[in-house]
């Protein structure tokens, strides 16, 4: 019988190729339930929020180690918005200084995931705040 | 025979008293856990004695440094007559900022140079591509064109100090710039020293930077090699790296028996495609490993890895020169042990794992600051870093002698034990039909993908441990200063792009452009060309969009 | 403008949206798809079944780019399957489809089996449907590829390619019978492996045991290269979409046409009246809590699995209605 359930897609956006937290990560929420959009690393914020809207997906987690992520993660947030997809939570996590939270936070981003962070933790996190459409 | 029988008659009895008393005590007291294994989830016994090793023969497996089959190390005197190149991956922003961070480096005494570029130079694009976008100079410095080369390496010495470049589909290019630096400084091409990281298939594994196809790729790197034989006999034209394959994930195991499998292919590569004879380049091989959180399996990782590629080299390759059986090796303290929570602990993970490194008889050091979990390492943090290895050097007493670890009942059972299993994994991927055909197989990918989920699990469930993230925790955030890479940088050095291609000879730029694009068309050695071109400053992009018109791009299958 | 409007219109969002909510059962997608109807059926459907590991999603790709350079609108959907242990899933085909993310008359949509049995997701049918009736005059679909059960795929397209790699044990008689009875079309992929001269050996021979193929289509085995061998693998996707277009034109010819079509509508039809009769009949059993005392029942042998079902018939289904249907 149906059941809504969430869809999630996992990006890497920019030149960055360190995925094993994003692979790590798409296991981890196929194990919670979710449906898992996994689109690999070496994707351009277009190609993400594109792929977002095609997939009906109720969050985008971004995952970034370059130090790029000041200027990609709010790209795909305005990207999504020009598109009238704002309502796709958008939430990333990589190699990012506590510095740039507010910054990502007031581009959009809702929430960061530090190293470390417990997949729990992150699940228990989209689970609370996002509903599946 | 390791043990005369005296000994080995001795050992049964006390072992068995021993184990006898364990008994009883754990009746009174259960151990903590019941699975003590390494951080790669291999089993580790509550003791080692001689019978572990007793089929040891000391002249075949263990011998002297300078030895055959070098388990205790290639050079005979040690550290003493050198300690191993203290060398800091170091890069950021602008050709200039580097500059200025690589003399600090050297003041505060690093002996060797090593260049970490930024994500649009390590995959062949020049600041302002589209694809670069805010990357400019966020994990390592912009290199677009020889004068920014030329900035980065200006009051180096570059016949007097080697410089290691972490550089692998581009490799080519930054080499020339290297070769063209040192030809500016009136440096011969005879007299520089160094290494490109350069190894391509370890990118298809783990790292996943790349830009061409396999085979191109490993034909790039051939012509490398041919070139430093020929022209650059100083300089290590390949670093066949394991630490990546580990920081994607791998066990302990997986790391050495990939990388030096890839060492094999690039090795039948070099004489099937050159028709070089092994000896004339195998002593210009050289490896890269990681040092991991766990001390001894490191070690016995590293002793392990001398002793299979020397046997790997004589009997596989019967390379004759004794210096194409020696493993030379850099290593790098593991990223992927550092945590973002409570980072001071991180030097303290850092100074462990850069003493397993030394133990294991390192030839160059590259140790992690602490706050590199959160962005390029600040001054500060770089310094206490080298100053580990400085401390390591100078105070402990460790390079006193030579692999002091040898013969003791663990690490030598340990050591059989990694290379047996690495034999097994290296076996494999030969009835493959190689580590190509493994990589199109998707086979050392899928293994390191699930090992890396395995240990997340693991960490999830607390049955592994990371201090301060899943156990003695506070929550609290520990504010440390954090370097920031300006995003001005970008800006400033699309402007210092353009200005050079505006000034520079555009015909003589298409010449050069042709000439690399005819030589990969005819299947020779790029490598002069490339140089040309270069000096004729042709941009890093145009001379790899030449690679990509010819040899066609990657497309990563992407296995998750 | 209503949704379907908007879908006509070509409207990804509204499309998506639609998908998604056929597959979670709500019922109003599925009069949304039933006002979408009479708009469908100018597509062509492509099926590709196969092991995983084929290469089935590279295929598409590059097809894709082929039907582009005509002006082709294209439709994918691509299936993976649904964790049985945790709900979940990993829906990964679409990496090798994202060079076409931007181009906006390309339109791919994961879906996940959901426990679907035949490697396909119940929303599939009605997932083409969508498409079809946005414009989409391509529409490919692709399996899960567990090569079991796949026939499936026959009831949702129509051109079936089956795409086989050498040396994945794939010989012939490792391949269950069924997938080479759906096959319009066998595709040798990665074919510069060893393996593939004994591979396309095998197929052929197999197939001249053949009498006689439905519609006189006898199915083409395209050998198709390395990736990276770029002007033959071209060559190769040239020749694939070739035999494509040549089994349409003998569908159409053939009139068999009518026969895919009726088969496919069979298939909803069935669908449609299990959705329509049995499983409301399930739902209040099962909350009833009637379906496990039945059960029970059953268990100790009060009762058998038929008698039930008699019962329940009589109980829900008008009795004339069925008079004089043998059972």
């Amino acid at each position: 019988m149906g059941e809504r359930k969430l869809r999630i897609m996992v990006a890497k956006p920019g030149l960055d190729g360190h995925d094993r937290g994003a692979r790590v990560l798409a296991r981890c929420f196929r194990d919670a339930g979710f449906e898992v959009i996994y689109t690999g690393c070496h994707q351009t914020p277009e190609q993400i929020a594109a792929s977002a809207i095609q997939e009906d997906v109720d969050v985008v987690g971004l995952s970034c180690l370059s130090g790029a992520h000041r200027y990609l993660f709010p790209r795909v947030v305005e990207l999504l918005k020009e598109q009238e997809a704002a309502d796709i939570t958008v939430i990333g996590g990589g190699v990012i200084p506590d510095q740039d939270f507010q910054l990502l936070y007031d581009a959009g981003i809702k929430e960061i995931f530090t190293p470390g962070a417990s997949l729990d933790s992150i699940v228990e996190w989209i689970r609370n705040n996002v509903k599946p459409s | 025979m390791y043990f005369s029988n005296d000994v080995l008659e001795q050992t049964p009895k006390l072992r068995k008293q021993w184990e006898d008393e364990v008994k009883k005590a754990i009746e009174k007291q259960a151990d903590q856990k019941e699975l003590w294994s390494t951080v790669s989830d291999l089993e580790i016994k509550r003791i080692y004695g001689p019978e572990d090793i007793k089929d040891m023969d000391f002249e075949r497996d263990i011998a002297y440094p300078g030895q055959f089959p070098y388990l205790r190390g290639n050079q005979v005197t040690g550290y003493r007559g050198r300690y191993w190149t203290f060398r800091m991956f170091a890069g950021m922003g602008s050709a200039k900022d580097t500059n200025r961070r690589w003399h600090m480096l050297l003041q505060q005494g690093q002996t060797g140079l090593s260049t970490a570029f930024d994500f649009p130079t390590l995959m062949g694009y020049d600041t302002g591509d589209p694809h670069a976008r805010g990357e400019c100079g966020k994990c390592g410095v912009a290199i677009d064109t020889l004068e920014d080369f030329l900035q980065l390496v200006d009051g180096i010495p570059l016949d007097k100090i080697t410089t290691s470049m972490t550089i692998n589909p581009p490799a080519t290019v930054l080499w020339a710039m290297y070769c063209a630096a040192a030809d500016r400084q009136g440096v011969p091409l005879t007299k520089i020293g160094g290494t490109i990281q350069n190894d391509m298939l370890k990118e298809f594994i783990a790292q996943k930077t790349f830009m061409c196809p396999p085979k191109p790729s490993v034909k790039l790197i051939s012509d490398t090699v041919e070139f430093g034989t020929q022209f650059v006999p100083k300089w290590n034209t390949i670093s066949i790296s394991g630490y990546h394959i580990r920081e994607a994930g791998s066990t302990a195991v997986q790391e050495l028996a990939f990388t030096l499998r890839d060492g094999i292919e690039y090795v039948d590569d070099v004489i099937k495609r050159k028709g070089l004879d092994v000896d004339s380049f195998a002593p210009r091989l050289s490896f890269f490993f990681n040092s991991h959180i766990d001390f001894f399996e490191e070690i016995c990782k590293m002793r392990a890895a001398r002793r299979i590629w020397s046997t790997v080299m004589r009997d596989r390759f019967k390379a004759k020169d004794p210096r194409s059986w020696w493993m030379r090796f850099h290593t790098q303290t593991a990223g992927c042990s550092l945590t973002a929570q409570q980072p001071y602990n991180n030097v303290v993970r850092t100074a462990i794992e850069a003493l397993a490194a030394v133990l294991g008889g390192t030839q160059s050091l590259h140790t992690n600051s602490l706050d590199e979990v959160w962005c390029l390492p600040t001054e500060h943090a770089v310094e206490i870093a080298l100053r580990t290895q400085q401390i390591i050097a100078e105070e402990t007493g460790t390079a006193n002698t030579i692999d002091p670890l040898a013969g003791s009942f663990f690490v030598e059972s340990l050591t059989n034990e990694m290379e047996e299993k690495a034999w097994e994994y290296i076996e494999k991927i030969d009835a493959m039909g190689g580590m190509i055909a493994a990589i199109e197989k998707g086979f050392p990918q899928m293994e390191i993908a699930d090992a890396a989920y395995k240990y997340q699990r693991q960490l999830e469930s607390g049955e592994k441990v990371m201090v301060g993230v899943n156990k003695y925790a506070t929550g609290e955030a520990d504010a440390i200063p954090v370097l920031d890479i300006d995003d001005r940088v970008e800006t400033e050095q699309m402007e210092r792009l353009k200005a050079v291609k505006r000034k520079r000879d555009g015909k003589a730029v298409k010449r050069s452009l042709d000439a690399v694009r005819t030589a990969c068309n005819k299947g020779e050695n790029v490598m002069p060309h490339c140089i040309e071109a270069v000096k004729n400053l042709a941009s890093l992009q145009e001379i790899c969009d030449v690679y990509r018109e010819v040899y066609g791009e990657y497309q990563d299958p992407a296995m998750y | 403008m209503t949704n379907t409007d908007k879908i006509r219109k070509g409207d990804v969002r509204t499309a998506t949206r639609l998908i998604r909510n056929i597959e979670n059962n709500i019922p109003e997608a599925r009069s949304t798809v039933r006002t979408l109807f009479p708009f469908t059926g100018k597509a062509r459907v492509i099926g590709l079944t196969g092991a995983p590991g084929a290469g089935k999603s590279t295929l598409i790709d590059s097809l894709i780019a082929l039907y582009r350079k005509r002006n082709k609108k294209i439709g994918a959907l691509l299936v993976d399957p649904t964790s049985p242990f945790s709900g979940g899933a990993i829906l990964g085909d679409r990496i090798r489809l994202q060079r076409h993310a931007e181009d906006p008359d390309v339109f791919v949509r994961s879906l996940a089996t959901r426990g679907a049995l035949g490697g396909l997701s119940k929303a599939a049918g009605d997932a083409v449907h969508v498409m079809d009736a946005m414009g989409k005059e391509i529409i490919f679909v692709e399996t899960v590829g567990t090569g079991q059960q796949e026939v499936e795929i026959m009831n949702y397209v129509h051109t079936v390619i089956v795409v086989i790699v050498p040396g994945m044990g794939d010989s012939i008689q490792a391949i269950k019978a069924g997938i080479l009875e759906v096959a319009d079309i066998f595709v040798i992929n990665k074919a510069e492996r060893e393996g593939t001269e004994r591979l396309y050996q095998e197929l052929t021979s197999m197939l001249n045991m053949v009498d006689s193929f439905p519609g006189g289509w006898r199915p083409p085995v395209i050998r198709v290269g390395s990736l990276f061998e770029k002007e033959i693998f071209e060559d190769n996707i040239e020749e694939l979409s070739d035999s494509i277009e040549a089994h349409y034109r003998n569908l159409v010819e053939k009139d068999l046409l009518g026969n895919r079509v009726r088969r496919k509508v069979t298939a909803e039809l069935n669908e449609a009246l299990q959705y329509s009769i049995l499983a409301p009949i399930l739902k209040k059993l099962i909350s009833e809590g009637e379906f496990d005392r039945l059960i029970d029942k059953v268990l100790r042998k009060e009762t058998d699995p038929y008698s039930c079902a008699e019962d329940i018939a009589k109980k829900y289904l008008k009795p004339q209605s069925l008079k004089g249907v043998e059972k």
